[in-house]
């Protein structure tokens, strides 16, 4: 019993719906049947009485004038002249008279005239006693155990009894004639079960399937977001649809939380960073101007020899190569400098344009700046500057790099896009920390740098990079508050 | 002749092969055509209303013999026949027991009628004897004692004691008269000697009774069961004749005292013309006889003898 509790829905639902169709079908063929057997039992019993009735009041004369054959003819003229063809399945009818000896009965051999009815069977005995009460009226009998059913009918009239008719009927017949009807209940219902079972069985299977698919992803939840279900599966309105909308749209949350709790362990992560490497810097740099201070006054103040100057020179070189990159790690946005006025983009065109040229990429510039901004302008050179110098390496010969600056909602934009190979994701997850993508061309501090300036300005940098009809477009977007000009 | 038949009254012969031979049966059954065909017929001719009777000039005949009781058709065609050959309209009378015909014929109702022998004796100073008919040839019949095939063991009256047995008609010879009569002779009391008796009012019906069992025995027209059993075999080959009585004449064709001279005369020659017609013949081969002679009241003698012996007569 467990097992079939414990089976898919995909089984259970169209086992019991099949289940249920079969018990119904069965107990409905049953109920119509006993009804039956009833009907044709009353039948038989309301016919045999009437005929009964007619019959005794014409075997009244007849017995009257002792008229045997007359009796005889009366009595057997309900049956055929072929056997077994009977009135409603009579066996035989016998005519007793008052004391119980057979006048005259439609099957002699069995009944014969003047035998005593009661020695005939212990039935009979039984049947006898009881019709022998004075007074009865027509009544049906049906003693228990007995294959036959009676129908017993006084023959009097008035004060005068004369006998009695007893028709007697086998409830063999009855019954083969209820077990053929029940056959062919049996064989209607077997039909419709049938009919009925597959429509159950796909009835059950379009429940149970969706069902079965929600469990399934309900359960990968814990491990990892599982996907959409597909709203054409179940796309009704009833409880298992609004289930399905329901799962949707929790699904969808957390999606949205999971990239949420992404971003910000990112933004984190680049911001202890940055702490990080700024504290570093800092410790790197005191020093470090100091040593520098010491080699330089040693250089002016000793005569060296030349074995010495040329290790001073060499250690000078060095100091310088840690401070330049320390210089780089230092990146202080806010310095003071003058606004940015729209010269100095075009500064920077100037300036990237040699290089595209010599790469063979086209570069389309679109500056909607007309009037100077309240930004740092160095900054947001340097910002520019790295981006653009980043597109031109990564364009291919014939690329294009389009750059698109604009003011809107008191915020500066500046979008890079460019074409070629568009970044993988370990690049992107770790596009803005130090030396993350460093190369032959440098130690890749430029994103950092251009993130740390973003950050420190109040702004955002935020990268896209994906295959855009068959072509890499990799696009990088700056945004940055502006105050109003001072 | 008449001295040997008062003989073998007294007791019952056994059926001899005379009941009817192989070669009999065959003729029979050529002269009856089919069984469908005859049944079929006779049920059309049933279905014809009775000529309405024509108060001074239709002749009107009784029938009680048995065997011609159902064959509404053949009676009909007969009829017809009649009425063609006296040139005058025939009306036929058939009642249930002989005693109604014997009262009609008393009460001057019929004019002619083809009644049992025992009536004809009965009635005889109230009758002219027309016509007998012949069967087998002969203007003799027999009385058969029949018993269900299960008393085949039954060979005789005297086993029948305690029995039910069934009779025709009071006023049948070979159905009622002959057994009480050969019962009185062997010393016995009719009235007593079985358990229960009672009558069917024809022939047919008798051997019906006895083929359901209904009664063990019973005293039957030996012509009726003879032309049934090659007509219907399907009730008679229930019953078994153990045995039959001596001869007796055959059931007569009369006419009451007072039918004129020249109509008497006239049914007189159209029954005995029958054999010698075509048709006439047909009617008679399907009644089973042969034809029709003048015949004597002292064919009848035997029954007048055993009514005697019951105070009747």
């Amino acid at each position: 019993m467990r097992f079939l509790l414990n089976l898919s829905f995909r089984y259970k639902v169209p086992l019991w719906g099949s289940l249920l169709i079969v018990a119904t079908a069965t107990i409905i063929s049953s109920t119509l049947l006993l009804r039956s057997y009833g009907e044709l039992k009353s039948d038989l019993l309301r016919d045999a009485t009437t005929q009964g009735r007619t019959m005794a009041t014409t075997l009244f004369p007849a017995m009257l004038q002792d008229q045997v054959w007359r009796a005889y003819e009366i009595i057997k003229a309900p049956f055929g002249r072929e056997p077994g063809d009977s009135p409603g399945q009579a066996e035989s009818f016998v005519v007793l008279d008052q004391r119980g000896q057979v006048y005259v009965s439609t099957s002699p051999e069995s009944l014969p005239m003047l035998a005593d009815f009661r020695q005939l069977s212990p039935e009979y005995a039984v049947l006898a006693g009881t019709i022998a009460q004075p007074g009865r009226e027509s009544s049906v009998l049906e003693p228990d155990g007995s294959d036959h059913l009676f129908v017993a009918t006084p023959i009097r009239e008035e004060q005068a009894h004369l006998g009695t008719l007893v028709q007697i009927y086998s409830k063999k017949v009855l019954q083969s004639r209820f077990q053929k009807s029940a056959r062919q209940a049996a064989l209607i219902a077997l039909l419709v079960i049938v009919l009925l079972l597959p429509l159950g069985w796909y009835w059950g299977q379009r429940t149970a399937v969706p069902l079965v698919r929600l469990t399934e992803r309900m359960e990968e939840l814990g491990r990892r977001l599982p996907d959409d279900l597909a709203p054409e599966l179940y796309d009704y309105q009833d409880e298992l649809g609004r289930l399905y909308r329901a799962y949707n749209r929790t699904l969808q949350d957390l999606r949205e939380k999971a990239q949420i709790e992404g971003q910000m362990i990112h933004s984190e992560r680049l911001a202890a960073i940055g702490r990080l490497t700024a504290g570093i810097a800092h410790e790197v740099n005191n020093p470090l101007v100091g040593m520098l201070t010491a080699l330089n006054t040693l250089r002016h103040h000793d005569a060296l020899s030349p074995r010495t100057l040329k290790t001073l020179t060499l250690l000078e070189r060095g100091l310088m190569q840690i401070k330049d990159t320390v210089g780089a790690l230092l990146v202080e946005a806010k310095v003071k400098s003058r606004d940015l006025s729209p010269q100095d983009l075009d500064d920077v065109r100037t300036l990237i344009e040699p290089q595209a040229r010599e790469q063979g990429v086209h570069l389309r510039w679109n500056s909607q700046l007309t009037a100077p901004l309240s930004l740092p302008s160095s900054s947001v050179r340097q910002v520019l500057i790295n981006l653009l110098l980043n597109a031109v390496h990564a364009s291919r010969p014939g690329g294009e790099i389009s750059v698109a600056i604009t003011i809107a909602d008191a915020t500066l934009s500046m979008v890079v896009v460019n074409g070629g190979q568009i970044l993988t994701e370990r690049q992107t997850a770790h596009l803005f920390e130090p030396f993350a993508n460093a190369d032959e061309r440098g130690h890749g501090l430029g994103l950092w740098v251009c993130y740390q300036i973003a950050r420190q300005l109040g702004g955002d940098i935020a990268v896209e990079s994906e295959i855009h009809d068959g072509l890499g477009r990799t696009s990088f977007k700056v945004t940055l508050p502006v105050e109003a000009p001072q | 002749m008449i001295a040997e038949r008062m003989l073998d009254m007294h007791s019952w012969s056994k059926p001899s092969n005379a009941i009817m031979s192989a070669g009999t049966q065959a003729e029979i059954s050529r002269m009856y055509l089919t069984r469908r065909t005859f049944l079929g017929t006779c049920a059309a001719l049933a279905m014809t209303p009775p000529r309405p009777a024509f108060a001074a000039k239709a002749l009107r005949v009784g029938m009680t013999p048995a065997f011609l009781h159902t064959q509404y058709g053949l009676l009909a065609n007969w009829r017809e026949y009649m009425a063609t050959k006296l040139e005058r309209p025939v009306e036929i009378v058939q009642r249930d027991s002989y005693r109604e015909t014997m009262d009609l014929l008393r009460l001057e109702q019929l004019d002619f009628a083809w009644i049992c022998s025992y009536p004809y004796v009965y009635l005889r100073k109230l009758l002219r004897l027309v016509a007998v008919p012949l069967y087998l040839s002969q203007p003799f019949y027999r009385a058969y004692l029949i018993v269900s095939l299960k008393n085949r063991h039954i060979k005789n009256l005297s086993q029948l004691r305690g029995k039910v047995f069934a009779y025709a008609d009071p006023y049948s010879l070979t159905g009622h008269l002959v057994p009480r009569y050969q019962l009185r002779k062997m010393g016995e009391d009719p009235e007593k000697f079985f358990s229960k008796t009672f009558f069917t009012y024809s022939h047919n019906k008798l051997i019906e009774a006895v083929a359901a069992g209904l009664a063990q025995g019973a005293s039957v027209d030996g012509y009726v069961w003879d032309s049934l059993n090659a007509l219907k075999p399907d009730i008679t080959r229930h019953t078994f004749p153990v045995s039959q009585s001596r001869e007796f004449g055959f059931p007569p064709f009369v006419a009451r005292l007072g039918v004129a001279e020249g109509d008497f005369a006239a049914v007189q020659n159209m029954l005995i013309a029958m054999r010698q017609n075509q048709q006439g013949n047909s009617l008679l081969q399907h009644l089973n006889l042969n034809g029709f002679i003048h015949g004597v009241p002292s064919l009848y003698d035997e029954v007048a003898e055993m009514m005697r012996a019951f105070g009747e007569g």
